[in-house]
């Protein structure tokens, strides 16, 4: 009996081996990359934005404008825009011959309607407030949008190419969370929740039909699963390997493009400011000189990404390198502490999400401020439910980390309440300054004075910017190598070989 | 006989009610808000208040569980917060996955272990015995996602026998499904099998000493006629215990090996859900365990009474 259960069993693998071998083959001509968080809706104008807009922004939906693989507003459902001298009033003109996957025809009512639920009572759209300077929606003809503002917003414009502002028609908005109705090169045919999103090439597209069949999406969140499937070749591109040590494989590997672009994500270690003793200006100085920065990145991230020291991205143009004025030294930091009556130093509790490079960066980061006599007590804190809980809204912390992964959001510290509790009236009027700018000149001058405001007053440590770990196949084209912002657009790739 | 088994089912029910209670009650206990966590960290208070009414978490916390209980009373699991759509259709979707493997795995075990430990038992301290108990050591000590994790670079890494992770789905003659199942299926099984290869050593070794078969070799039965005909039928019963006891173990290790393997089942989507605090999600799922821990249980019982005769009509 023991031997015919046993042949029985080595039968039964025989076959599913055979099974095995065949059928590895997949279709050459679609693409399929992989992300590490499943978004929990496919629409981008509600709630999760930035995975919902990993999968659908650009390759479904589209907006008025877009944001381009170099960060450049660019239009896209607008053709043109004219903005009025006092900066209140945008005109946006439409692209004639536009219809949505169902059929419905692109025009300047449905785009008022897109604007208007963004900003309705009941909106549960996570960036509404990007958009809140828009006081009124009027659609003149139906080629002609007009936005009214209550006040200028030099931004508006960037956010409006955000995937949080893409269009959407009154039809479908109610299920465009499980099947999404954009105007984009590709429609979703299935999502196999867990899983993947499987899109095709649509016929119906205004412009210029994509090179590829289709784009899946599969949802792989652990990174050492996401660098398998890679090399096994069920996944084409990982567009932001969530390991920096397995990169390296790559790099080497001809079989695969490996590219270390600039990402938006800025990861800094958030004070407390209303806590003493980090409402003293001198003890902040004397931590961020406490920290190597560039050993912090060679351990934290096995060397990608770059030391800042303000809340910028290297990524945008307006960049300032600021790690300058106050670089690690030790000796200083201890005069500091002791000027600031801390000559003995003190000790803290260090809030740390559980995600990798927080806990690397807090471990690294401990031992740096035990050489200025400061006890940092790690304390681990899930991610994302009790750390938004415990850190974020009740601000029951002394210092945390974690990385600001939304582009241009220098803002949140003018923001009154945040999780700093970071008072600055100079710093509020500042962002005011810049929201009202009316030449781009004036623009760029207020967020450079912005940054090395922050660079002085350091509300948070600032420690570097993470960088977007891009791995694809070999003879794979078009994939974006920087993220101005987090998505996939595969609207532009093809296959060469 | 069915006094005993209404007052059982009455149990059932009032342990039910009672887990329902904890489960509803620590999970709300939990930090963490919905709202914020799907609208992110940019979202402003209008906002987040909208979503909490559309969701329904301004309500009070006991007509939330009233809520709850009627829905699952009357097979109305209510709406995922996160994915927006039933509830139940998600648990049978991750059913299709979790179903199949756990019964993969059960089968795998008893296949590898039943075997291993009678051959162990039937020459103790031979080369067999002592193969057997080294399995058995390893297969407790070794954490079943490193099992995985193993698996994966020998067999999909680089033979390329199995897909590393992922599931395509029951299409194609569910070939490519069982072929996702395979390798988790291995993982999940290794641990459980060296469970049960030393039960079955053990309760072969314990029979083989009883009074009945020693009198059955004496009326001249082979060893081995004595071994298959009366030693195993009366071990397996400690083995089916076992096998019952092992089910709360063999769910844990899924929501680990799924995640590994990435499949789509519901070890996965309970990790999520709690992650997300897609809390109507977590709740209902942790209610399913417990429902199928019970079940579990009741049907080993029964099992039992129809192995044990000596069993029957006791409570």
């Amino acid at each position: 009996m023991t031997r015919h259960l046993l042949s029985l069993a080595g039968g039964c693998l025989a076959v599913l081996l055979a099974a095995g071998t065949a059928g590895l083959a997949q279709d050459a001509k679609g693409v399929t990359f992989a992300q590490s968080v499943e978004p929990q809706g496919l629409d981008p104008t509600v709630s999760s934005p930035v995975a919902a807009g990993q999968v659908t922004w650009q390759n479904v939906f589209e907006g008025l404008v877009a944001i381009d693989r170099d960060g450049q507003i660019v239009p896209q459902l607008a053709t043109e825009w004219t903005v009025s001298d006092d900066g209140l009033t945008y005109g946006f003109t439409l692209r004639e011959g536009v219809t949505f996957q169902n059929g419905v025809p692109f025009d300047s009512a449905v785009a008022k309607f897109a604007i208007d639920r963004i900003l309705s009572e009941g909106s549960t759209n996570g960036q509404k407030a990007n958009y809140t300077a828009i006081a009124d929606v009027q659609a003149p003809d139906p080629q002609t949008l007009v936005l009214k503002l209550s006040g200028r917003n030099a931004d508006l414009l960037y956010w409006l190419g955000y995937p949080a502002a893409v269009m959407v028609e009154p039809s479908s908005t109610d299920t465009n969370g499980t099947t999404p109705v954009g105007t984009g090169p590709f429609k979703v045919d299935e999502w196999r929740k867990g899983d993947r999103v499987i899109m095709s090439a649509w016929d119906g597209y205004w412009g210029d039909a994509p090179e590829v069949s289709g784009v899946t999406a599969r949802f792989i969140g652990d990174a050492q699963a996401q660098a398998a499937a890679l090399q096994s070749g069920q996944v084409d591109i990982v567009g932001d390997l969530s390991a920096p040590e397995l990169f390296a494989q790559f790099t080497d590997d001809p079989g695969f493009t490996a590219v270390s672009g600039a990402g938006e994500m800025e990861v800094v270690a958030g004070m407390n400011n209303a806590h003493p003793p980090f409402d003293d200006l001198r003890v902040r100085q004397a931590l961020m000189m406490a920290i190597d920065r560039p050993s912090l990145v060679e351990a934290v991230s096995a060397g990608q990404g770059t030391p800042i020291g303000t809340h910028f991205s290297p990524a945008n143009p307006l960049y300032q390198d600021l790690t300058e004025l106050f670089p690690y030294d030790p000796e200083k930091a201890r005069a500091l502490l002791a000027e600031a009556g801390h000559g003995d130093g003190f000790s803290f509790d260090f809030k740390v999400p559980n995600r990798d490079y927080a806990q690397r960066s807090a471990q690294i980061m401990q031992a740096f401020f035990a050489q200025i006599g400061v006890t940092a007590n790690i304390q681990t804190s899930d991610f994302p439910a009790a750390w938004i809980q415990d850190v974020f809204k009740d601000t029951n912390y002394d210092m945390t980390i974690i990385g600001h992964a939304e582009p241009l959001d220098i803002g949140i510290y003018a923001r009154d309440p945040y999780y700093f509790n970071y008072d600055n009236p100079a710093f509020r009027d500042q962002m005011d300054a810049i929201a009202s700018a009316t030449t781009d000149a004036e623009r760029r001058e207020g967020y450079r004075a912005a940054q090395e405001m922050l660079a002085r007053d350091l509300p948070a440590l600032f420690l570097f910017s993470y960088p977007k770990l891009g791995v694809w196949k070999a003879g794979l084209e078009g994939v974006w190598e920087n993220g101005p912002v987090p998505a996939n657009d595969m609207t532009d790739a093809r296959w060469t070989k | 006989m069915i006094p005993t088994r209404l007052r059982r089912l009455a149990a059932a029910l009032l342990m039910l009610l009672v887990t329902s209670l904890v489960i509803f009650l620590a999970i709300e206990a939990a930090p963490g808000d919905p709202a914020e966590i799907m609208l992110g960290t940019s979202a402003q208070a209008d906002t987040l208040a909208a979503l909490r009414s559309q969701l329904g978490l301004d309500r009070p916390l006991m007509v939330r569980y009233a809520a709850w209980l009627g829905g699952v009373v009357t097979g109305d699991l209510g709406q995922s917060y996160t994915y927006g759509v039933p509830v139940a259709g998600l648990i049978a979707e991750r059913m299709l996955v979790t179903l199949p493997l756990t019964l993969m795995a059960t089968v795998l075990a008893v296949v590898v272990s039943v075997p291993l430990g009678v051959m162990a038992a039937a020459r103790p301290g031979r080369a067999g015995d002592g193969l057997a108990s080294v399995f058995a050591q390893m297969g407790i000590a070794v954490p079943n996602f490193w099992i995985g994790l193993l698996l994966i670079l020998g067999f999909a890494l680089k033979l390329r026998w199995f897909p590393t992770g992922g599931f395509p789905g029951w299409g194609d003659a569910g070939i490519g499904a069982i072929r996702s199942l395979v390798l988790p299926a291995i993982a999940l099984a290794i641990p459980q099998a060296a469970v049960l290869t030393r039960v079955t050593r053990a309760a072969v070794l314990d029979i083989a000493s009883e009074d009945f078969v020693r009198t059955a070799r004496a009326k001249g039965l082979s060893r081995r006629r004595a071994l298959w005909r009366h030693v195993v039928p009366n071990a397996l019963l400690p083995v089916v215990t076992m096998l019952g006891l092992q089910i709360p173990f063999l769910i844990s290790g899924a929501v680990l090996v799924e995640n590994v393997f990435n499949l789509p089942g519901i070890g996965t989507l309970a990790y999520q859900a709690l992650s997300q605090r897609d809390l109507i999600v977590v709740q209902n799922v942790v209610l399913l365990f417990a429902v199928i821990v019970l079940v579990v249980n009741a049907g080993t019982d029964a099992l039992y009474a129809r192995l044990d005769p000596r069993l029957r009509g006791r409570a």
